[in-house]
Order: C-alpha cells, then sequence, then structure tokens
C-alpha cells in the first residue's frame, strides 16, 4: 500500500549521494515535491569518500561544456547553496616528469584548442616551480587550469543537504528501494516497508544505479570502481594547486585543516551486493612511491588513513545523464567513473530542465543510456 | 618482501608468547612481532631488563613469574620481531608490517591477535592536560623507568590496577596526597554471590587485593564513592575539583593526577577485519565473538588474552595455550581429538582463573559520566572535539558514528578512535535514546598503527604468493 | 613532575631534548625522560596549538609525539634512548617544506 501518510510526491529521488541531492534541490527550487530514498545515510558512499577535486582540465570533450558550466557554478557555490563548500581554485596542474611526457600534454592543449576552449595553459618548469616550490625538480613542464580546484566533500554533503531540505525535500535515510512497479501512468517504489508513489522518478543510485535501472525496465550495463585514497597527518602549508601526473596514478593536494590528500585512481576492491570495499596497499605502495617521487620531503608523513569508495563507472567512462530510452518519467543520473564530484551542480540543473521543461539545452547528447544499451552483445 | 609462516602471531605478552610456545611444541613455524622493544606484553613489560634493576625488588612476584615466561618463549624456537608495527591484517589470513623503515608483508595458513587491553579512556573536562595521566602510564614509567611522582600524588581510580599500583608506589617510598575512589555504590546483593565464588575460586588473589585496601586506607586519605572530576590549569595541570555522590567537594592544588578506569580490549585489528563482535555487558566494551578456542568469526583469525575480553594474565596465557593447539590441528601436526583432549585440563584451570573475574567485573563497574561525560569535555583527544558539538550533531537526524566523523572529524586523528569511540557511541545513545550495542563503533580505517608515505612506498609485494 | 628512584650509574646515557641535555637510563622510553624534566610535556597539538604530554604511555593516545633524531611524529613512549638522542619537542603542524 502506498503511504497515506505521505502527500502527493512529484519526484522520487533514489539515492543520497551529491547527484540526488543535486537533483532534488534543482527540482524543489522550480516547485517540485521530493523525496529522496537513501538507503543508509547521506553521502555514505562516493560523495564522502571523494577526493573531491574540482577539476576541467583534461575532461573527456564529451562532458567538456556541461563541465565548463559546473565549473563557473563552483565559482558561484556559495549564492547556490548557502556555503563555500571549501571550494578552493587553486588550480589543478598535470605535471610531465619527462621530456617526452610534454609531448602528451601538447597534443592535449591542441585537442582543447582546436574544438575552441581556452581554459588550459602549458606551463614551463619556472612557472612549475614558481607556482608550487615543493616539487621535485625532475618536473620539466605542466598543463593547468587556474581556475580549478577542490572543495571539500562533507561541508559539500552539508550545503546541499541544508539547502535541499529548506527548500522542501524531504530525505529518509535508511530507506533501501527493494521494487518498482508501473501503477498506471505513476511508479511504485517500495522501500524497506514503505512504499511511495510519483509520476517521475531520478535514479542516483551510484554504484547500485545499474540495479535500479534494471528495476526500472532498463538494461544498461555497469561497472563499478573502488578508487583508494591516503590522507595525512596535518602538516603546515606545503602546497595549493591540485597535482597529478602524466602517466602515473597520482592525486596529489592539501586540505585546509593541513592533511594531504592523496589519490589518483588506483583500484582496491569490492563487494558491490555487499557494500564493502577494500584496500590494496600492494597497489597503493604505487601511488606513495609517486607521491614521494614527486614530493621527495613529505616521505617522513605519517598515514593516517585510507580507504576505497565505491562508484559506478561505464565502459566509455562518461556519465549517463538523461531521459531512459523506454521507461517514461525516469531520469538518469549515474556512471560518474570517479569524476563526478566536479559535475554535482549543472547534473542536477540538467535533471530539473528535463523533468521540468521537458527538455534541456545544455550538451548531453553524449550521455545518454542508449549508447551503453546498444553496446550490451545480443542475448 | 614477502613471507610465509605457519602463525603469525601480534603481541608478544602472556597470551602470544604462551601460544608461540604452544605451537613451537608440536613444530609449526612460528613468527611473533610487537611493537615494543622486548617481549613481556604490557603486564610484563621489560621484564628480562627490569629484572636487574632495583625496582625489581619491589614489583612482586607476579612480574617475576613473566620473567620464567619469557625465558620459556625465548627458548621455543619461535622467529620474535620486535620494534615491529603490524598495520594491516587482512582474512587470507594475512599481516602487513613495518620494521626499521621497511614495509613487508607475512601470508599465514592462521594468525593469532594477542594485542591485549587499552585502559578505558577516562574524559572529563581538562583531561588533555599536561599532568593528567593514567595510573598504567605511571606504572609502566614505575615498572620500566624505575620513576614515582615527585610530590605527593593524586589518584583517581576504580579497580585492582590501581590499587596495585598505590600498593607498590607506597612499598617503593612514593607518597599518595590522596586516593579518589571512583567506584560507584554497588548493588550489594548482585555481588555477594560472585564474591563467594571468587574467593572459592582464588582465595589468595582476592586477599591480596583486600590488603591492599586496607593498607591503602590506613595510610593515605581515602576519600570513596567519587562521581565528578573537573581540572583546571593552562598548559598545565594545576587544580582539580572532585565531587563525591552525596555531594561532598573540594579544590585542591595538584600537578599531576592519575586516573583510571578499568581495561577494555584491544579490538581494532578485529574490527578492520570484519569480525564479528559481541557487546559484553558486564565489562561495558565490545569484543570479537570467538568459539571455544579462540577463533574469531574469519576463519584461520584467532584471538587470545585481553583482546577477546578481560581477564588477566593468567586467562590470557591460558587462553593462548589453548589457541595454540587448535591451531596445531590446523595446521596437521596433531589430530583434532589430540587437541581436545590436551585441553582439557587447561579449560578446567581457565575456568577457575574466570571466576574471580566475575566479581571484579560487577564490583569494579565505572562511573556513569565516564561514558557520557559534560558537554564542556574533549571527546577526541587528537581532533580536539567537545562533547558538545557532538551533541549538536545528534540533534540533527539519528546520526552513527561514522556520520559523527564525517561531520565533526572526531575520530580522524592518529590515534583513530582508540580514546574517543567509546564515548562518541554513549553520547549518541544518550542523545538519541538508543543503546550503546545498537549505535556501535566506527568503522576500522587502516592502517591500524600509523605508517609514513615513505614506509608504504617501500611495500613490494611483488611475486606475494597468494 | 616524576624522579627516578635509582642513580642509572653505568648504564647512564646524554639525551638533548630541546637542545638541553638531560640524564637518562639507556633503554628506557624517551616519554619517560620527557616526564621529569621541569616542563614535562611533549607537543602542542595542531589544531588549538595547546601543550600535551604523555597520557597513556603505551602506544594508544600519540600524545606523547615528538621530533626524535630529526624524525617527526615519533611516539615517545614507544622510543627507547641511547646515548646523544635528540628530541624536540612538536610544535603544531609539522613542516616539510623543503
Ligand atoms: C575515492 C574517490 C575519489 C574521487 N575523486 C573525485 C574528484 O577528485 N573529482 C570529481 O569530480 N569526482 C571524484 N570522484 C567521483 C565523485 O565522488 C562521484 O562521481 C560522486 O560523488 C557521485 O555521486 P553520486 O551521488 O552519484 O553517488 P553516491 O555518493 O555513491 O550516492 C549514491 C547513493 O545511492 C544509495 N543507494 C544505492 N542503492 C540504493 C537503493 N536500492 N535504495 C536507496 N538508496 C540506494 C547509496 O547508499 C548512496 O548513498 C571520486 C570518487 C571516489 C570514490
Ligand atoms: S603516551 Fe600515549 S602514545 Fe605515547
Amino acid at each position: 500500500m502506498p503511504d497515506v501518510s505521505e502527500a502527493a510526491i512529484d519526484t522520487i529521488v533514489i539515492g543520497g549521494g551529491l547527484h540526488g541531492l543535486s537533483a532534488s534541490l534543482h527540482l524543489a527550487r522550480a516547485g517540485r515535491r521530493v523525496v529522496v530514498l537513501e538507503r543508509s545515510w547521506v553521502g555514505r558512499h562516493a560523495s564522502s569518500s571523494s577526493a573531491a577535486g574540482v577539476r576541467t582540465l583534461n575532461r573527456d570533450l564529451a562532458e567538456l561544456p556541461i563541465s565548463l558550466e559546473s565549473q563557473d557554478m563552483w565559482h558561484n557555490i556559495e549564492a547556490i547553496v548557502g556555503s563555500d563548500c571549501g571550494f578552493r581554485a587553486y588550480g589543478q596542474v598535470n605535471v610531465a616528469e619527462h621530456p617526452k611526457h610534454v609531448a602528451v600534454l601538447e597534443k592535449r592543449l591542441a585537442l582543447t584548442r582546436a574544438a575552441g576552449y581556452t581554459h588550459e595553459e602549458l606551463i614551463d618548469r619556472a612557472e612549475l616551480t614558481r607556482l608550487i616550490p615543493a616539487i621535485s625538480s625532475h618536473c620539466v613542464a605542466a598543463l593547468i587550469v587556474r581556475t580549478d580546484g577542490a572543495a571539500d566533500p562533507h561541508l559539500t554533503l552539508r550545503a546541499f543537504r541544508r539547502s535541499a531540505e529548506s527548500a522542501g525535500v524531504t530525505i529518509h535515510e535508511g530507506y533501501g528501494v527493494t521494487a518498482i512497479e508501473r501503477v498506471g501512468s505513476d511508479w511504485q517504489v517500495h522501500a524497506d516497508g514503505r512504499s511511495f508513489v510519483a509520476p517521475t522518478v531520478v535514479n542516483a543510485a551510484g554504484a547500485w544505479a545499474g540495479d535500479i535501472a534494471a528495476m526500472l525496465g532498463d538494461d544498461i550495463p555497469l561497472g563499478h570502481k573502488a578508487s583508494m585514497m591516503i590522507v595525512t597527518e596535518r602538516i603546515a602549508p606545503l602546497l595549493k594547486p591540485v597535482v597529478s601526473v602524466v602517466g602515473r596514478p597520482l592525486s596529489f593536494k592539501q586540505s585546509d585543516q593541513g592533511t594531504l590528500v592523496i589519490g589518483g585512481g588506483l583500484q582496491g576492491s569490492a563487494d558491490i551486493q555487499a557494500q564493502k570495499s577494500f584496500v590494496d596497499f600492494s597497489e597503493l605502495a604505487k601511488g606513495a612511491r609517486a607521491a614521494t617521487d614527486l614530493f621527495p620531503s613529505v616521505g617522513p608523513l605519517r598515514i593516517v588513513r585510507t580507504w576505497a569508495g565505491m562508484e559506478g563507472k561505464t565502459d566509455d567512462h562518461l556519465p549517463v545523464v538523461g531521459p531512459s530510452p523506454t521507461a517514461s518519467g525516469v531520469y538518469h543520473a549515474f556512471g560518474f567513473s570517479g569524476h563526478g564530484f566536479q559535475l554535482v551542480p549543472v547534473v542536477g540543473a540538467i535533471l530539473a530542465d528535463l523533468i521540468v521543461h521537458g527538455g534541456t539545452n545544455r550538451c548531453i547528447e553524449a550521455l545518454s543510456a542508449d549508447r551503453l544499451m546498444a553496446r550490451r552483445p545480443a542475448a | 618482501m614477502s613471507r610465509t609462516a605457519d602463525l603469525v602471531i601480534v603481541g608478544a605478552g602472556p597470551a602470544g608468547m604462551a601460544a608461540a610456545v604452544t605451537a613451537r611444541r608440536h613444530q609449526l613455524d612460528v613468527l611473533v612481532v610487537d611493537e615494543q622493544a622486548a617481549p613481556g606484553g604490557q603486564i610484563w613489560r621489560d621484564v628480562e631488563a627490569v629484572s636487574c634493576k632495583p625496582q625489581a625488588a619491589f614489583l612482586g612476584n607476579a612480574y617475576h613469574e613473566g620473567l620464567a615466561a619469557v625465558g620459556r618463549f625465548r627458548a621455543s624456537g619461535a622467529t620474535y620481531e620486535p620494534n615491529t608495527k603490524v598495520w594491516q591484517v587482512e582474512a587470507g589470513p594475512r599481516a602487513f608490517l613495518t620494521r626499521d623503515g621497511a614495509a613487508s608483508s607475512v601470508k599465514a595458513r592462521s594468525m593469532l591477535l594477542a594485542t591485549g587491553a587499552q585502559e578505558r579512556p577516562v574524559p572529563f573536562p581538562g583531561w588533555t592536560l599536561p599532568g593528567v595521566m593514567t595510573v598504567g602510564a605511571a606504572q609502566i614509567m614505575l615498572k620500566t623507568s624505575g620513576q614515582v611522582p615527585v610530590e605527593p600524588v593524586w589518584i583517581a581510580a576504580n579497580g585492582p590496577l590501581a590499587l596495585l599500583y598505590a600498593a607498590q608506589l607506597l612499598k617503593m617510598g612514593g607518597r599518595i596526597a590522596g586516593f579518589l575512589d571512583t567506584t560507584p555504590a554497588i548493588d550489594v546483593s548482585a555481588t555477594i554471590p560472585k564474591l563467594a565464588a571468587a574467593a572459592f575460586a582464588a582465595p589468595g588473589d582476592l586477599l591480596k587485593g583486600l590488603g591492599w585496601i586496607v593498607n591503602l586506607r590506613r595510610h593515605v586519605p581515602y576519600i570513596r564513592h567519587v562521581a565528578r572530576i573537573e581540572a583546571f590549569g593552562t598548559d598545565r595541570l594545576e587544580r582539580f575539583r572532585y565531587e563525591t555522590a552525596s555531594g561532598v567537594a573540594a579544590t585542591v592544588d595538584a600537578h599531576l593526577l592519575l586516573v583510571h578506569e578499568g581495561v577494555v580490549p584491544s579490538i581494532h585489528p578485529t574490527l578492520s577485519l570484519g569480525c564479528v563482535h559481541n557487546w559484553l555487558g558486564g565489562q561495558d566494551c565490545f569484543a570479537p565473538a570467538l568459539d571455544a578456542w579462540g577463533e574469531t568469526s574469519e576463519a584461520g583469525i584467532f584471538v587470545a588474552g585481553d583482546g577477546g575480553g578481560i581477564g588477566g594474565a593468567a586467562v590470557a596465557s591460558l587462553r593462548g595455550e589453548i589457541a595454540g593447539l587448535r591451531i596445531a590441528a590446523r595446521a596437521g601436526r596433531i589430530s583434532a581429538v589430540e587437541a581436545q583432549a590436551a585441553a582439557q585440563p587447561i579449560r578446567s584451570r581457565l575456568k577457575r582463573a574466570l571466576t574471580a573475574r566475575s566479581f571484579l567485573d560487577a564490583f569494579y563497574r565505572p562511573r556513569a559520566s565516564i561514558f557520557v561525560p559534560a558537554d564542556e569535555t574533549i571527546a577526541c583527544r587528537c581532533e580536539e572535539v567537545s562533547v558538545a558539538s557532538i551533541r549538536a550533531q545528534a540533534a540533527i537526524g539519528r546520526p552513527g558514528p561514522n556520520q559523527i566523523k564525517a561531520s565533526t572529524r572526531a575520530g580522524m586523528g592518529p590515534c583513530q578512535g582508540r580514546q574517543c569511540s567509546y564515548t562518541i557511541a554513549s553520547v549518541l545513545a544518550d542523545a538519541e535514546g538508543r543503546q550503546v550495542p545498537d549505535i556501535g563503533l566506527y568503522r576500522v580505517r587502516p592502517p591500524l598503527k600509523p605508517l609514513t608515505l615513505d614506509e608504504l612506498a617501500s611495500l613490494d609485494d611483488v611475486g606475494c604468493p597468494t | 613532575m616524576f624522579r627516578k628512584l635509582h642513580d642509572p650509574e653505568a648504564e647512564a646515557v646524554t639525551v638533548y631534548i630541546d637542545g638541553v641535555p638531560a640524564l637518562a637510563e639507556a633503554n628506557e622510553s624517551a616519554a619517560a625522560v620527557l616526564m621529569r624534566q621541569g616542563s614535562p610535556w611533549a607537543r602542542r597539538t595542531p589544531v588549538s596549538n595547546a601543550r600535551r604530554a604523555p597520557y597513556c604511555m603505551m602506544g594508544v593516545c600519540f600524545d606523547c609525539v615528538a621530533t626524535v633524531d630529526g624524525v617527526a611524529s615519533v611516539q615517545t613512549c614507544l622510543a627507547p634512548v641511547h646515548d646523544g638522542m635528540r628530541i624536540d619537542r612538536q610544535i603544531g603542524r609539522r613542516s616539510v617544506t623543503p
């Protein structure tokens, strides 16, 4: 039985990560009555375990238009969610350690320039060491986006949650969706003994979004990632920009608290159904080597925490954002493949466009679910 | 570097050493690692070196029994690696270690976690000031450095360890300004049967304990049922205030205050392994669920000693022996029947040794404010998060410990929640009208002990056996 | 705050606490030596710059960390002293700026 105590709902958002919150916020601000169903608690998975890099640098051209718009939103984030979310635009830098890697950077730059983008810039060793004096002197050049940066995932979660709730969104934590049925033109969503009915559903279930899509009738292949992170003890200010490096797994930055936050996509393992992830230290050692090669002075620092965060991954590493190709009233936002944090503000706005206005003039053609479903080999 | 062993033992205290001796008796290839520089664990800390020092004369028989146990361990043929930190344990079983700045891993057929206990954190306003220390800390200095407080010292405590320390201190010429007994008034009818059982099982221990109390009361001011403590000072302890359950209060000048509220199992390793844990109501703590041999819910991973529930050194040794037998059987060195038969007499001794324990548990229940301290108390020493800010977060939704960690940073510091996890759970339980066992503790994130980036970078597992 | 009951005699070594020589006994912990000094504390916290001293002496609390022989964030309660050891109190966040 549908929950009688519940007032009529326009949209059920499945998944209380940042994308679910952002979609619910934009929808509620457009006057929609929204309920968010979260299996555990808000931000439990990718959104709180994220490195929270806010990066347009080296983005796939297919998602670059929305990424650049999202970047503008990040620079204006306080106006959107009432908090700066710890966002610091200290730049993102992709470093070449060897002269042969400079060619990789040049090729990338040529690609974006040819497509008409000017946000990326190639810098030489002198400028690199001016920006990051702590970096090892063997680094020869870098690609930089000076307006990129990073945010604080916990502050971001808190701000999006608070804004969504004050815009009227109801968040139910501890409600895992187990079944979805079509009832007339509505969807009836069953979650931990309760059911919710609405004409539209947003699937923002992160690493589990493939299961939700299947419940809605869409067979969308979705893999997963278990990206690992290292956090050190707090240290005095060492560097400002976020640093990555050509050809090696590394993303290296310092938080406001002073801890070094080191990631770069090294993979642990995960048991997605059990919602458990495991750090693989033999793999993580590669990240520690990359970090100490680029920043030799950090070797003696203590590692305080490590973890592996679970996230959905698509074949082409691009997310699925848009309406279901088969089921009406269903909208997907998942498969961010390790770089969805930066897209949070804009994807919520896109979903609100689609649901409220029936379309969007933002560029999401390359992100449709069709492209992945078509690739599924016929049974 | 990556190695293999039949058995890897973490911790060279009574349990770990006894298990090593047993396993070696059945020819297992045994590796024992410990972060301390010498075998003995907390109770027999550094006993080999200390036995030739002047303080040895005052440390009592129990300490000298330790010398014999260490001797048996040294002679057992187990490979012993001191100054070694275990920073990750995995099913498999597999342990990751660092020694002399280099990381390596060991794959074993069985793993025994004999990591013992830690003192229960004693949070009250001002407990982070230099000059507030645990009784256990002072006792370690007494044993290993032969050092005592300069001025007559204040002790605010509950439990046998504090009485023992006070007795040792007086014997060695130290002075006590006052003993604030924080043991709450107890339900006598519930304790008497346990007392009788204890007297029957271990009359010697009980008399010894009684002797300490009588002696203490004769020689130093002894204040019972102290319920509240607050410490003051800038940069160091200058004075503290105490109040008894009946409202008698005083403020005294002091530079040193020793506190103690019993010990709790060190469960970080088993938590990080995802082993099943039980709430031990009688001891107000969690402990891994163990079968009769000490095996956890993870196959091949065993716990012996205080890490599986507080029992003291004698119980720890016996449990170590029992686990050693089962581990020998797992390795095929003895049959299950042989293990069972060999364990029989040890189990009877274990039963006797445990009878006194339930009396101690019932008698020395910590006071309630240890669990839910006053708002201005720092709950997380590392990140300096107050009880008030935990409460403020508890008012938003019904957060669990992991959400509190994310929103307040409590538990994110280098001690990894070892000093605050119970406080957080209890404050949340109090604020949300729930019970500690269903709130639970933080998820433990590796490494179990801090390791440096250089150390991790040195880990080279290429070609490691899986 | 604490005093030794005996004279270390043959086992005596000298350590340097913030550069000031102090008498110690070989293999006792650096934290125990700190607790015998006129200023018995080990570090200032990186969060509020508050002073902290060894609390547990058994490797649990991390309030005893100091820079030992140039290596920062060492748990002094687990560090046996040797002749000439340099123990520097650690003030707030350590710096690794090259
Ligand atoms: C270690 C790591 C580092 C990263 N670094 C960066 C970075 O630097 N920059 C960047 O842009 N991005 C980064 N990302 C990616 C970014 O964090 C994610 O793309 C983003 O947070 C995804 O948000 P989400 O809401 O889609 O997923 P999630 O936050 O995982 O939310 C999905 C939610 O759905 C819930 N759910 C699942 N199934 C059900 C069900 N049946 N019923 C109800 N609820 C359900 C889950 O409990 C979960 O809370 C990183 C990710 C990781 C893991
Ligand atoms: S005094 Fe607690 S870790 Fe050293």
